[in-house]
């Protein structure tokens, strides 16, 4: 079936997956697994640890393979294909190298496999240090190098091989936050330098959201949601998702009232709320209001004229801390749930220095919440 | 932080102090023995002389050298055969019969290495448990004869030498990191590939510990060329044991040792000099 349907994308998809299906020793990892990978693209596969995304990666390089489904990888069906005659190659997560090969040797390793001629690897091996930044250390060996050089060595040895798709399996996670940040950055840089697609496995949603072009987010070795970075912070699918990315806010509700095809009202926090969304809903159905704290607003007692608090909720400050960009605020409602809220420092906001214990108003713009029917988990 | 220092010096002193007396003193000994002279009457006694090293520079002794140097090499090689991959495999045996394995091939040391010498004469002498076997199965007509033999001597050697050469490789096959090997098979290595290329040159420190435990004690353990070699089977260490114990010649004694000290660290060197040549290293 693949030929056919794969034809009709416009774009061309370099890795399928259709109802895959991985369990070892009768239990599930992976769930019915249905993925599209399109040519050239940065695709994240975001979960929390033991979401099953690494076997996902491991199917695909061929390290392991599916209990049920197929792979396809360039419209070919993999099965029964070792590792080595995929034209995928891995970043492992503790990068792997030959600790008794040198750098030139290390990234060497492949082509040589392939046994491509001694001028054609120096050159290639040459490029690719190049592309890296890495030609003044091609003799060092990996116990001399930085855990970025690492890092960038274990993608050239991969790149090197001219891969159509770069498998990266948490390659940042054993670098320090700042190196972290200008590896994200330069990855971000080499992807597209390279042409390569990249499938990259993460459990850090900041990672997630600032590299991918879509992000495939996994949950008990289940596809949550796919979508570009955008779509699932702003409009999560579930309430896993939500959660997941991001911090929270989440308010049990009813809907009391259908106004039209966007507009509905809900019953939530003792207030009754005018809000949107794209999802259909019945009067009565339970809901989920779900508000990410960067969208709560705070104001105390002499902010706001008696008027405006109709909209607003009551509350106060139980926990206060200072972030630098940010004040990150707990407040505990008059009926005893607690939100969380971000405040910016900015120039109309001058005043961002709240007690512990003092009364203020909360409030967020209608129609910024999410609403996702209730799902008992 | 301080006690932690206290500790660390108190360690290293009384290795040093261990060093001095139970290593550097003795074979200082040795070496002034070995230029000292001897009679019927005394262990030891002056004048200095280098007799007994000119002594030493006769075709019996060089001979007799030569063929110690073949036998421990012969042993190393076949117990590096046997016990590489022996040790690979429990070394990456994810089962519960790993600890038991290793149990036993430590067995053996419970008991001492002259007594399973013993105990091998039961099994290879002309009427013993392997020739029964053999003849009884009528795959031979004749009875082996193994005992007292090169053959035997070298089974005993392997038999007792072989877990010196399994332990090592297996502790360094167990810290092979098996993303390694994944890596190589992503990169499009074959099994012989990633075996040559990966899984050796990662386990040599293994097989060098290995090959360094077996070969010296092959050199030089004077017992089982006598239990199992008799008296045709005469290696380097029987001469010094008969030096000392029998003819009472400690310089000469002395003297054979200095040279076997001095050859084994020579192989070392060597070792050492061309591992570190080899650093440029080439493919295929």
């Amino acid at each position: 079936m693949s030929n056919t349907v794969l034809n009709n994308h416009t774009t061309k998809n370099v890795v399928e997956l259709c109802g895959v299906y991985q369990s070892i020793n009768g239990h599930d990892i992976l769930y019915d697994i249905n993925l599209e990978v399109r040519e050239g693209e940065f695709l994240t596969l975001l979960g929390p640890s033991g979401c099953g995304k690494t076997t996902l990666l491991r199917l695909i390089s061929g390290f392991e393979e599916p209990t049920r489904g197929t792979i396809f990888i360039d419209q070919k069906n993999v099965r029964g294909l070792p590792p080595h005659h995929r034209h995928v190659n891995t970043v492992f997560q503790s990068y792997a190298l030959f600790p008794h090969m040198n750098v030139f040797n290390n990234i060497a390793f492949g082509l040589r496999c392939q046994h491509v001629s001694t001028t054609e690897i120096k050159t290639r091996v040459a490029d690719v240090l190049k592309m890296v930044k890495l030609e003044k250390l091609a003799e060092r060996k990996p116990d001399q190098l930085s855990g970025g050089q690492q890092q960038r060595v274990a993608i050239a040895r991969a790149a090197v091989n001219r891969p159509r798709v770069l498998l990266l399996d948490e390659p940042l996670s054993s670098l320090d936050y700042r190196l972290r940040k200008t590896m994200q950055i330069e990855l971000k840089q080499l992807q597209r330098r390279l042409g390569i697609t990249f499938i990259f496995v993460t459990h850090d949603q900041e990672e997630a959201l600032s590299m991918s072009d879509r992000v495939v987010v996994m949950q008990e070795g289940v596809i949550e949601q796919i979508g570009t970075p955008r779509q699932v912070y702003e409009d999560p699918s579930s309430l896993p998702v939500a959660t997941f990315i991001g911090e929270v806010n989440i308010f049990p509700g009813v809907v009391t009232n259908l106004l039209d095809s966007k507009q509905l009202a809900i019953n939530y926090l003792d207030k009754v709320r005018v809000t949107k969304s794209n999802r259909t809903f019945s009067v009565g159905q339970e809901v989920n209001v779900i508000i990410r704290p960067e969208d709560v607003r705070v104001w105390n007692q002499h902010e706001v004229s008696a008027n405006e608090t109709e909209e607003m909720f009551a509350g106060t400050v139980e926990e206060v801390t200072y972030k630098g960009t940010t004040v990150d605020l707990i407040v505990r409602l008059s009926n005893k749930q607690s939100v969380a809220a971000t405040e910016f420092f900015d120039e109309d906001d001058e005043r961002l220095e709240y007690k512990i214990g003092e009364q203020v108003w909360v409030s967020w713009t209608s129609g910024w919440e999410v609403i996702l029917p209730h799902e008992t988990r | 932080m301080k006690h932690a220092n206290y500790f660390k010096s108190f360690s290293l002193i009384t290795i040093w102090i261990w060093l001095f007396l139970f290593a550097l003193l003795p074979f200082a000994l040795m070496l002034i023995a070995s230029v000292l002279s001897h009679d019927e009457n005394t262990i030891v006694r002056l004048p200095f002389t280098f007799s007994n090293y000119t002594e030493l520079n006769r075709l019996l002794y060089i001979h007799i050298f030569w063929r110690s140097l073949v036998i421990a090499t012969i042993a190393t090689t076949l117990c590096l055969l046997l016990g590489y991959p022996f040790a690979f495999l429990i070394a990456r045996l994810q089962s519960k019969w790993k600890n038991f394995l290793i149990l036993l091939i430590i067995i053996p040391f419970w008991t001492s290495s002259l007594i399973r010498s013993y105990a091998l004469i039961a099994l290879i002498k002309t009427k013993g448990v392997i020739n029964a076997v053999f003849l009884a199965l009528g795959l031979i007509h004749q009875p082996f004869l193994l005992l007292f033999t090169n053959t035997a001597v070298m089974i005993g050697l392997v038999y007792n030498l072989l877990p010196f050469m399994i332990l090592p490789i297996m502790t360094n096959v167990e810290r092979l990191d098996n993303r390694l090997i994944d890596a190589a098979r992503d990169l499009g290595a074959n099994q012989l590939t990633i075996f040559r290329k990966i899984i050796i040159p990662l386990t040599m420190p293994g097989i060098i510990a290995g090959c360094i435990l077996v070969f010296l004690p092959a050199m030089t353990i004077f017992y089982i060329p006598d239990i199992l070699g008799g008296a045709k089977s005469i290696l380097i260490g029987n001469v010094i044991q008969n030096q000392f114990l029998i003819a009472q010649n400690w310089p000469f004694g002395s003297a054979i040792s200095a040279v076997l000290t001095l050859l084994l660290a020579t192989f070392i060197l060597i070792y050492r000099f061309v591992s570190r040549g080899n650093k440029k290293e080439e493919w295929l």
